[in-house]
C-alpha cells in the first residue's frame, strides 16, 4: 500500500510547489501507515529527485520518455494510472493546477477513484477518508468523504508548510509502457514568458486596479513588485481596457492566486475579484474610498492617494534591505 | 463538425452563500440561477466558431431537474441549436459525467468549463472524456477552426501551446477562450421557446463522494489601517508583525 505524489518539474528542477506537495502527501502516508512514492515525468537528475527524500518521499518512479513532452492528457493518465497500479496505491495526489487539473480526472475514472480537488489542508480523517476544500470560490468551505477504495485528491497550493525531515530514498527507473498510438497531441508552437515572475508561483504580488487611472501609471508597481521580487496582477476593469495583458488579471474568471502577500492598489474589491485571491494569507489594500470592499477583506490597509502611498512603500522596502 | 457544450447551472456569483439549519447542504432559497460563467464563454466561443462557417450544430446538455431549465432556454437564447436535460439531481463529479457519457456520443468537439462556480470541481470535463475514451485539451485558453482542423491554444506554466488534435475530442476551457459572454437578444428570446429541449432519463450510477457538512468562514479580523503620511509603517508591520516580507 502507498501513496502516490505527482510531482512537476520546471526544465529539470523541482520547486517550491514539488516540496509542498511531497511534505503534505508525506503526512497523509504517515497518517495511513503507508509509504510515499513520488512519480517524476521528464529529465530530471538523479541528485534533483533525491532532493525529495527529504521531504519525505519513500521512492521516485523517474519516467523518462520524451513523448510526455506534449502534455497528452489520456497518455498522461494512463502512464500515472500504470504507476498506481504498480506501487498499489490507495491515495493519488496532484496539485490544483493546469497539470493536474488534466490528469486527475481521467485518472479517477481509470482507477474507479473518487475525486476531490482544491484540498487545502491534512485530511479530516483517513478512515473514512474526509478531506476539505473551499467552495463557491472562498465563500464556505465543505467537508466531502471519498467512498471508493482508491482516492485521488488535487492539492491547493500554498495550504501546507513544508516539512524537512530526511531519510533514505530510493530511485526506480519507471517505463509505463505506452504506444505511440496513445500520444495524440501535436505541439506546433510554444511560447513562454521569460524573465517574469510566473503569477501563480509568486510568493507576493502586487496588483493594480483602475484607481491607477492608466497603464502609463504602472511603472510605481512594477518598481515596488521588482524590490519584492514580486509578480505583477491587475484587476479585470484593467485588463478589459488593455492597461496591463490578459494574462495578469486575477479573479474569479482570471488566475486564482495564493501568495502569502497580496498588494491591492486602487482595486475597490468586487467580489468577482476577492474570489480570485481570498486564499492569500495576508492582503494588504491602498484606496482612496474608506468604502471599499477590498478593507473588510484586507489585514491591512491604507485609506488614501496611492501615488502618495505607493513611493512611500518603495523608500521603506528600499530601507529594509538596506538594513538586511 | 458538431459541437456539444456542458452547462451547469449554478447561483449567480453575487449570492450570498447560506447553507440550511444544520449545515448539510446548500439553502437555495431567493437563489437566482445562471449558467456558469466558464460554460457561458465556451458557448459564446462556439457561437463564433458557427458564425466563421464549419460548424454544423451546437448543442448544450445539463444534467439537473427541472429547475435547470430557465438556464438551458437562456443558453437557447444565446444561440444554442438544441439542448439536452438529464433528469437527475447532479450528486457529484463522477454521477454528473456518467450521464453525460449517454448523450455526449456523436460530436467532434465537446467544450467544458474550467469549474463550476459552486463547487469548483474541475472534474467533470475530464471524467467524461475519459468514460468516452476520447482526447481532452485542458487549460484551453482559444480554440479555431479551418477546413475542419482544429487549432488549439493551451496555457501552460508560464507560457502558452498551440496544438493540434484529433478529433472527438474535449476541452475544458478556461479564461481567453471568449472575451465577453454573449447576452441573448430579444429575437434569440423568442426563437429559444420553439427550440428542442430534449429531457432524457437518468441512468443509473454510483456516487463516489459524500459531502458531509458545509461550512462559512470565520468573520475575518478587523483591517488594521495605517495612516497615509506613514505608509512605511505598513512595510515594518508586514516585515514584524506579518512576517511576510
Amino acid at each position: 500500500m502507498s501513496v502516490l505524489v505527482y510531482t512537476e518539474n520546471w526544465d529539470g528542477k523541482f520547486k517550491k510547489l514539488s516540496y509542498e506537495m511531497v511534505s503534505f502527501a508525506a503526512a497523509i502516508a504517515k497518517e495511513m501507515g503507508s509509504s510515499l512514492t513520488a512519480l517524476s515525468i521528464g529529465h530530471v537528475a538523479d541528485e534533483e529527485l533525491k532532493s525529495l527524500g527529504k521531504y519525505g518521499a519513500n521512492k521516485v518512479l523517474n519516467v523518462q520518455d520524451d513523448r510526455f513532452e506534449s502534455l497528452d492528457n489520456k497518455a498522461l493518465a494512463d502512464a500515472v494510472a500504470k504507476a498506481a497500479e504498480a506501487e498499489g496505491a490507495k491515495v493519488i495526489i496532484f496539485a490544483h493546477n493546469n497539470e493536474g487539473k488534466a490528469i486527475a480526472p481521467r485518472l479517477s475514472v481509470r482507477m474507479n477513484a473518487g475525486m476531490v480537488s482544491g484540498v487545502n489542508g491534512l485530511p479530516v480523517s483517513v478512515e473514512p477518508f474526509v478531506v476539505r476544500k473551499k467552495l463557491f470560490t472562498g465563500k464556505a468551505f465543505a467537508n466531502i468523504q471519498i467512498k471508493t477504495d482508491v482516492k485521488v485528491i488535487t492539492f491547493a497550493q500554498n495550504s501546507y508548510e513544508i516539512v524537512e525531515q530526511g531519510g533514505d530514498v530510493v530511485i526506480e527507473a519507471f517505463d509505463p509502457q505506452l504506444s505511440d498510438d496513445e500520444f495524440n497531441t501535436t505541439v506546433k508552437e510554444t511560447n513562454k514568458i521569460t524573465g517574469k515572475v510566473i503569477l501563480t508561483d509568486a510568493e507576493i504580488v502586487v496588483s493594480g486596479g483602475r484607481g491607477l487611472k492608466g497603464p502609463e501609471n504602472w511603472g510605481i508597481l512594477e518598481e515596488l513588485a521588482g524590490l519584492l521580487d514580486a509578480g505583477t496582477a491587475c484587476s479585470r476593469p484593467v485588463a478589459d481596457e488593455g492597461w496591463r495583458p490578459k494574462e495578469e488579471h486575477v479573479g474569479q474568471t482570471g488566475k486564482i492566486i495564493a501568495p502569502n502577500v497580496y498588494f491591492a492598489i486602487g482595486i475597490s474589491g468586487a467580489i468577482q475579484h476577492l474570489g480570485g485571491v481570498n486564499s492569500s494569507k495576508i492582503i494588504v489594500a491602498v484606496n482612496k474610498d474608506p468604502e471599499a470592499p477590498i478593507f473588510e477583506a484586507a489585514d491591512y490597509g491604507i485609506i488614501g492617494d496611492l501615488f502618495k502611498v505607493v513611493p512611500q512603500l518603495i523608500d521603506a522596502v528600499k530601507e529594509m534591505k538596506a538594513n538586511g | 463538425m458538431k459541437i456539444l457544450v456542458l452547462i451547469s447551472n449554478v447561483p449567480d456569483t453575487t449570492t450570498k452563500i447560506r447553507f440550511t439549519g444544520d449545515n448539510k447542504a446548500f439553502d437555495a432559497t431567493g437563489v437566482q440561477w445562471i449558467i456558469n460563467p466558464w460554460d457561458e464563454l465556451a458557448l459564446t466561443r462556439a457561437m463564433e466558431l458557427k458564425e466563421k462557417g464549419g460548424v454544423e450544430s451546437i448543442t448544450v446538455a445539463n444534467v439537473g431537474t427541472k429547475i435547470t431549465e430557465p438556464t438551458l432556454r437562456k443558453a437557447l437564447a444565446v444561440g444554442a441549436d438544441d439542448a439536452i436535460r438529464v433528469d437527475a439531481e447532479p450528486l457529484d463529479a463522477y454521477f454528473v459525467a456518467k450521464q453525460l457519457a449517454e448523450v455526449a456520443k456523436g460530436y467532434d468537439l465537446i467544450m467544458a468549463g474550467i469549474e463550476a462556480s459552486d463547487y469548483n470541481g474541475s472534474g467533470v470535463g475530464g471524467m467524461l472524456a475519459e468514460l468516452l475514451e476520447i482526447n481532452s485539451v485542458s487549460a484551453v485558453s482559444g480554440i479555431d477552426l479551418t477546413d475542419g482542423q482544429l487549432k488549439i491554444l493551451r496555457e501552460i506554466d508560464g507560457g502558452t501551446q498551440t496544438l493540434e488534435i484529433s478529433t472527438p475530442v474535449l476541452t475544458v476551457v478556461q479564461k481567453g477562450i471568449a472575451i465577453d459572454p454573449r447576452i441573448p437578444a430579444m429575437r434569440g428570446i423568442m426563437m429559444a421557446r420553439k427550440k428542442p429541449l430534449k429531457v432524457v432519463p437518468a441512468v443509473e450510477a454510483e456516487t463516489r463522494t459524500d459531502f458531509l457538512s458545509f461550512e462559512l468562514p470565520a468573520p475575518k479580523a478587523a483591517c488594521k489601517m495605517v495612516e497615509e503620511d506613514n505608509a512605511k509603517e505598513l512595510i515594518r508591520l508586514l516585515h514584524e508583525e506579518a512576517k511576510v516580507l
